[in-house]
């Protein structure tokens, strides 16, 4: 009988998965017991209201406004603001100069495709703690005191205390007037059809000027430029020696991956198509940009969306050089609470939203563009 | 009517002078650099980008100090290569005890004796197999001592170069064979594997390693028993082996989807198995066509070890952190990163030539 049972393939099959299952969750189970006799063992209390208590620890520099006064919520949510914005600040450079550095590769001018070459195979082969650690090295060894700080450019000043830079101050309406130009561009790109027309139009054109100087007089900008007074600069726009170590290591590292992804989607695009943007008296840019590129773009999506994910996640190593992501949060307040289950959790459920939200967008992206075969 | 064959109408009879040679392909130097407006540009920024490199160039080779025992002469403002040279033994093997460091030194040689012996794709096999097992239980004895009069050094007295080789080499192994199942799983048609695999494979993939790390070396003693005492190697290694698993997965499964279904329906009509052909015949054929993109799994790897720094393992770059902090130097960090950037450097550019050496045979036998 039950032999019979064995050798029916839809009950064997079944009763393998329910093994498997059982072995699974009793795992799972095995793993709970212990971690709940090992809390109760040392006296750890799980939860989250620690959330609400008041943090108590500094955050050295934060996108979004933090006082060792506020909670460890909010400490959690500057940790997570802070990785969003390396991430993306990171992701943006980092294609524009993949990019560029894929261009010049493919350039036929042999001085400039070897150097981008060698430059490709260097920043490849080292790890990126190992590049972090050597641009806060040097950020923090080697540079000069703020005294004697290089002045690459008038008003840009590199020395120990980090990088300064004049900035561009919009007054006190210049929250609103950013959202307006940010919700201005967007409308533009949608209605750019019909605006192409006004632009065409001397009296368009003119009105376009007279927003522009009503808008600029009404939010009265001012350009900040940093000044040594005493030991330190004054002014301008400060990125610390973390900061700015982070992001020249991040942005050179996924820039050198970003443009290989690129350079093997441009050269996977058959040579016929080349030749036949030729063969119709387009220029070279042209059949770049308006054959070559756009077809190459279906075939570097996907490589390119992992290379962003990795990027995000590679942004943890920040806590390598003490700038302060979610990843630095996590540790400090395990050091300041103990509550490391919840802290960790926290940590990777971030994470976990982040890519599974990322590869979902991008199945369904990948579907839309992808070519229709019979 | 005579016969006039066609061929004495048309050949000629009087040699033709020799055709002059087509133009040299190769335009002189001004000509490529300077062709047109974009390639000018491109000339001039990679000339812009070497005047650049010129205080780097003083800082590293000009000014620096090449050998030295007086850490004090190092301060002229150049590189202080004398540094590593110092605290070489220091970097290269941690913390270990200075009078047993011949034996990591045996142990990086029997590592890189084996990686020679294992290049030649003719030679892999189960000897080569046995080999490698032989090998990693000969290096772990050598490391730990205890054994045969060696007096035994604990873990956390490891550190450097052979910790870094032991983590990739290791992790990249012992995850080997869990990959294979979980790229098995991921492809079968039975729901609950198939759900597991997914989501184990999918989760560790969607975390950074650092969070792994933390999970490792703070949530591991929690989940398990007490009596289970793991030491920070170890907690360290077994996040690594889960994450080069889920990674090596994926590669695996390319493999896999790669081999014809008519493989599995040929087994199938023979009367084989349905477990014995998928270990004979698909997954021989699956892993010989991810191969070289399994060497990039492991340049990944080689590079991720390095993460083990930020829970306190004590590897190279751990150790060449630690040697710069050393006070009587003044702080060659910049010197010690570069060095072990260096290492690193040489590991994977030959792993990357050994994948295109690799991949150009496996090419050639294809079309055999």
């Amino acid at each position: 009988m039950l032999l019979t049972l064995w050798d029916n393939r839809r009950t064997r099959n079944l009763a393998l998965q329910a093994l498997l299952f059982a072995g699974f969750a009793g795992l799972l189970y095995w793993l709970w017991s212990n971690t709940a006799s090992n809390l109760a063992a040392r006296g750890i209390r799980v939860g989250f209201d620690y959330l609400d208590r008041q943090a108590n620890f500094p955050i050295s520099e934060s996108v979004l406004p933090y006082d060792p006064s506020d909670t460890f919520g909010w400490a959690y949510l500057v940790g997570v603001a802070n990785t969003a914005a390396i991430s993306f600040t990171s992701i943006v450079a980092a294609t524009l100069l993949g990019l560029l550095i894929a261009l010049v590769r493919l350039s036929r001018n042999p001085l400039a495709s070897t150097i981008a070459a060698v430059f490709v195979g260097g920043v490849r082969n080292m790890p990126l703690i190992v590049q972090l650690l050597f641009w806060y090295a040097l950020a923090t060894t080697l540079l000069p005191a703020p005294r004697l700080a290089f002045n690459p450019l008038p008003g840009v000043y590199l020395s120990l205390r980090g990088l300064y830079l004049p900035s561009l101050s919009l007054g006190e309406h210049g929250n609103v007037f950013l959202l307006l130009a940010a919700s201005v561009i967007v409308g533009l790109a949608i209605l750019r059809r019909q605006l192409s027309a006004t632009l065409r139009d001397p009296l368009g054109w003119s009105a376009v000027v007279v927003i522009v100087i009503a808008a600029l007089a009404l939010i009265k900008p001012a350009v900040s430029v940093p000044e040594l007074k005493g030991f330190n600069f004054v002014g301008g726009l400060r990125l610390s020696p973390e900061f700015a170590a982070l992001m020249l290591g991040l942005v050179l590292y996924t820039s050198v991956f970003i443009s290989e992804v690129i350079r093997g989607g441009i050269e996977a695009v058959s040579r016929g198509q080349w030749e036949a943007g030729r063969a119709l008296g387009l220029s070279e840019r042209h059949t770049m940009f308006r054959i070559i590129i756009p077809q190459a773009l279906r075939i570097i999506i996907p490589p390119m969306t992992s290379q962003y994910l990795s990027t995000v996640k590679n942004t943890t190593l920040a806590l390598a050089v003490g700038y302060p992501e979610l990843g630095l949060v996590v540790g400090t307040v395990i050091n300041q609470t103990g509550q490391a289950i919840e802290s960790i959790s926290i940590l990777l459920a971030v994470f976990l939203t982040i890519s599974i939200g990322v590869s979902m967008f991008m199945n369904w992206y990948n579907a839309r563009v992808a070519l229709v075969t019979r | 009517m005579t016969s006039l064959s066609i061929n004495e109408a048309y050949v000629s009879t009087e040699i033709r002078p020799a055709q002059t040679a087509p133009a040299s392909k190769r335009s002189p130097i001004i000509k490529t650099l300077f062709s047109d407006f974009l390639s000018a540009a491109l000339t001039v920024g990679a000339i812009a980008v070497f005047v650049s490199l010129f205080p780097a160039i003083k800082w590293g080779v000009i000014d620096a100090t090449w050998a030295t025992n007086d850490p004090g002469a190092c301060r002229s403002g150049g590189a202080c290569w004398a540094f590593i040279g110092a605290k070489l033994r220091f970097i290269l093997f941690g913390l270990y005890p200075p009078d047993e460091q011949w034996r990591p030194a045996i142990v990086m040689v029997l590592i890189l004796v084996m990686v020679l012996a294992s290049l030649s794709p003719s030679l892999w096999g189960r000897k080569l197999a046995a080999g490698w097992l032989g090998a990693v239980a000969v290096m772990l004895a050598l490391m730990w001592g205890g054994v045969a009069g060696l007096p035994f050094v604990p873990t956390s007295q490891w550190g450097g170069l052979p910790v870094t080789l032991l983590l990739a080499l290791l992790s990249l192994g012992l995850g080997f064979p869990f990959a294979v199942f979980l790229a098995l799983g991921r492809r079968s048609k039975l729901p609950i594997p198939r759900l597991l695999s997914v989501g184990v494979i999918e989760t560790i993939r969607g975390l950074p390693l650092v969070g792994l790390l933390f999970v490792a070396s703070i949530l591991l003693p929690l989940l398990l028993p007490p009596t289970w005492t793991i030491d920070k190697l170890g907690r360290t290694f077994a996040a690594l082996t889960v994450f080069a698993a889920a990674y090596l997965a994926e590669v695996i499964r390319g493999g896999l989807q790669a081999i014809p279904a008519g493989q599995i329906e040929a087994a199938k009509a023979l009367g084989i198995p349905h477990w014995k052909a998928v270990q004979h015949i698909v997954l021989p054929q699956a892993i010989q066509k991810v191969i070289p993109p399994l060497t990039n799994t492991a340049i990944v790897m080689v590079k991720n070890t390095s993460l083990v720094m930020i829970v306190g393992v004590f590897d190279m770059l751990s150790a060449g952190r630690s040697a710069a902090m050393d006070p009587v130097w003044p702080a060659p960090y910049a010197e010690a990163y570069l060095f072990v950037g260096m290492i690193y450097f040489a590991i994977c550019v030959g792993i990357s030539y050994y994948a295109r050496w690799l991949e150009l045979r496996v090419k050639a036998k294809d079309y055999r």
